[in-house]
């Protein structure tokens, strides 16, 4: 369990980048908190940096669309899912439990 | 229509054959590729390729089961020689033909090269097949690489030489590397990025010869000077593959004209990627071959152009480290002006603009702000219908 911030440091519509290997992106979607891998599955960029509409995340590369709920990419140029981490707020602090590395969500 | 022969098989191709399927298209599809390789991605050539960080099964651009869903024929290996004039049969190098309802063309452009005998150690950086050549001249070191031209591909290379140990010296004629691209202020910050990075940066001076026996051994400059090389990689710019449609009805200028749909003046052919010239413009960018398709097949199947492209240029660049992206289109009066971040911290947004208008924006690991300003642009490019 990896504490990342105090749930009003992160805003709707807000992203964090957890630098755990591999790093982690958290997200404020309209109120839901998330957690997936950090690193697109399609070559190297950052989701954090990444553009949010709803449970969306664009990619600040190619544009690749990824659901934050599932992992899955929504459009190509990704063809692979990246993990998705579960997440808890416990006194007002943001936790993600990082799933193991072969539990992939792919 | 009944078939549809896909001419150039790599991105551009590869995504107007997805579209085809994407939208309903269920006849014959006949996709011809110079190249023996399936479908690769080029960008990561002369990036993580070309250090070894990234393999060949990792260019791949698409798998067993996605192929197996397109159902295509695909004729690798063989260069298409001809359209005839009425744009309805494809001819091969190899004398067969393939008679076709609609033709996608997709044929790229190729490395521009330098004139003169050739020698062995100077490549260009287009293909696979160039990037395993360079790969195995660099895996000797250290070697004196000379690349000659400043642009992207040029710097990309000299910045993944420089990664791997090798002594690097870029040669630009031009006063700076990019000036025409982004403008005097953002190409001087640019070019600082090879002084920072390690490589050494010549400008103003163009080459007047290469020399050598067999091997390169040094390149001479217009200016007398004389750069010692055991490798010299040539990336003065890449020319529409636009050859084997001479004799076709087709107007060529810099790529197949097209209006701002794709399609070419016969409504049943249309051209996609860095062949195409769309509208008035003609864009080798990655984004641009993957963006075109989804209209050009649109209009091909409906047989006029129903909708037009979005144009906003954008291209990304890594070099030395840095992540360069750039959108939109500048002009040469447009002022620049920082908006966040600076050169000197070495990650910075600057955004060009005209008449209180923002005409273009310019990255260095900004990717946060420089999607949001790209969208703002894009969202003001008009749409025809
Ligand atoms: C080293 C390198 C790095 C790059 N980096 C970037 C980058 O960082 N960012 C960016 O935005 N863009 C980058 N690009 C540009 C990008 O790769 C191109 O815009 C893109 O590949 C264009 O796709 P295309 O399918 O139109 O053409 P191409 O990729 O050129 O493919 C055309 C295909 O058609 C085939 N062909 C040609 N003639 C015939 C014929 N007569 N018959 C049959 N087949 C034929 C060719 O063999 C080729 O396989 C880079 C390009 C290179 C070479
Ligand atoms: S790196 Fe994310 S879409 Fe390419």
């Amino acid at each position: 369990m990896i504490p990342v911030c105090r749930l009003e440091d992160l805003p709707a519509g807000e992203s964090v980048r957890v630098d755990t290997t591999p790093p982690i992106a958290v997200f404020n979607a309209d109120g839901e908190i998330y957690a997936i891998d950090d690193t697109c599955s399609h070559q190297d960029a950052s989701l954090s940096e990444g553009w949010l509409e709803g449970c969306l995340v664009e990619c600040p590369l190619h544009a690749a669309s990824f659901d934050l709920r599932t992992g899955r990419p929504t459009c190509l140029p990704a063809r692979r899912a990246v993990r998705t981490h579960r997440v808890s707020v416990d006194d007002g602090t943001i936790h993600v439990h990082l799933v193991a590395e072969e539990g992939s969500a792919a | 229509m009944r078939t549809i022969t896909v001419v150039g098989a790599s991105l551009a191709g590869l995504y107007a054959a997805r579209e085809l399927r994407a939208q309903g298209y269920d006849g014959r599809l006949v996709i011809i590729g110079a190249e023996p390789h399936p479908p690769y991605d080029r960008p990561p050539l002369s990036k993580d390729f070309l250090t070894g960080k990234a393999d060949e099964d990792q260019l791949a651009l698409s798998d067993a089961e996605e192929t197996d869903e397109l159902a295509a024929e695909w004729l690798l290996g063989v260069r298409a020689r001809a359209l005839d004039a009425r744009g309805r049969t494809v001819l091969l190098e190899d004398g067969r033909t393939v008679a076709s309802d609609g033709v996608v063309i997709a044929t790229g452009a190729c490395a521009r090269r330098l004139p003169g005998p050739s020698l062995a150690g100077v490549h260009t950086l287009r293909t696979l097949c160039d990037a395993r050549a360079l790969r195995a001249d660099l895996a000797a070191w250290p070697q004196r690489v000379v690349v000659i031209g400043g642009g992207f591909i040029g710097a990309e290379t000299a910045s993944s030489c420089v990664a791997l140990g090798h002594d690097v010296t870029v040669v630009e004629a031009a006063p700076l590397p990019l000036l025409p691209q982004l403008g005097a202020d953002m190409a001087a910050v640019c070019a600082g990025l090879h002084a920072r990075g390690g490589a050494e940066l010549v400008t103003g001076t163009g080459v007047a010869a290469l020399h050598g026996d067999a091997t390169v051994r040094a390149v001479e400059l217009a200016d007398g000077r004389m750069l010692p090389a055991d490798v010299v990689v040539v990336g003065i710019g890449a020319t529409p593959n636009t050859g084997w449609l001479a004799g076709s009805t087709l107007a060529l200028d810099d790529g197949v004209l097209c209006d701002d749909g794709c399609v070419t003046a016969l409504p049943h052919v249309v051209a996609v990627g860095d062949v195409a010239r769309v509208g008035a413009a003609r864009a080798e960018h990655w984004t641009s071959a993957t963006e075109q398709p989804r209209v050009a097949v649109r209009n091909l199947l409906a047989g006029h152009t129903a909708e037009t492209v979005r144009p906003l240029p954008y291209f990304w660049s890594d070099q030395y480290g840095s992540r360069i992206q750039f959108a939109g289109r500048r002009r040469a009066d447009d002022t620049v002006r920082l908006v966040e971040g600076s050169p000197e911290e070495g990650s910075f947004l600057a955004a060009y603009e005209r008449e209180g208008h923002t005409t273009a924006v310019l990255a260095v690991d900004r990717p946060r702000p420089f999607t949001r300003m790209r969208r703002g642009l894009l969202a003001a490019v008009p749409v025809a219908a």
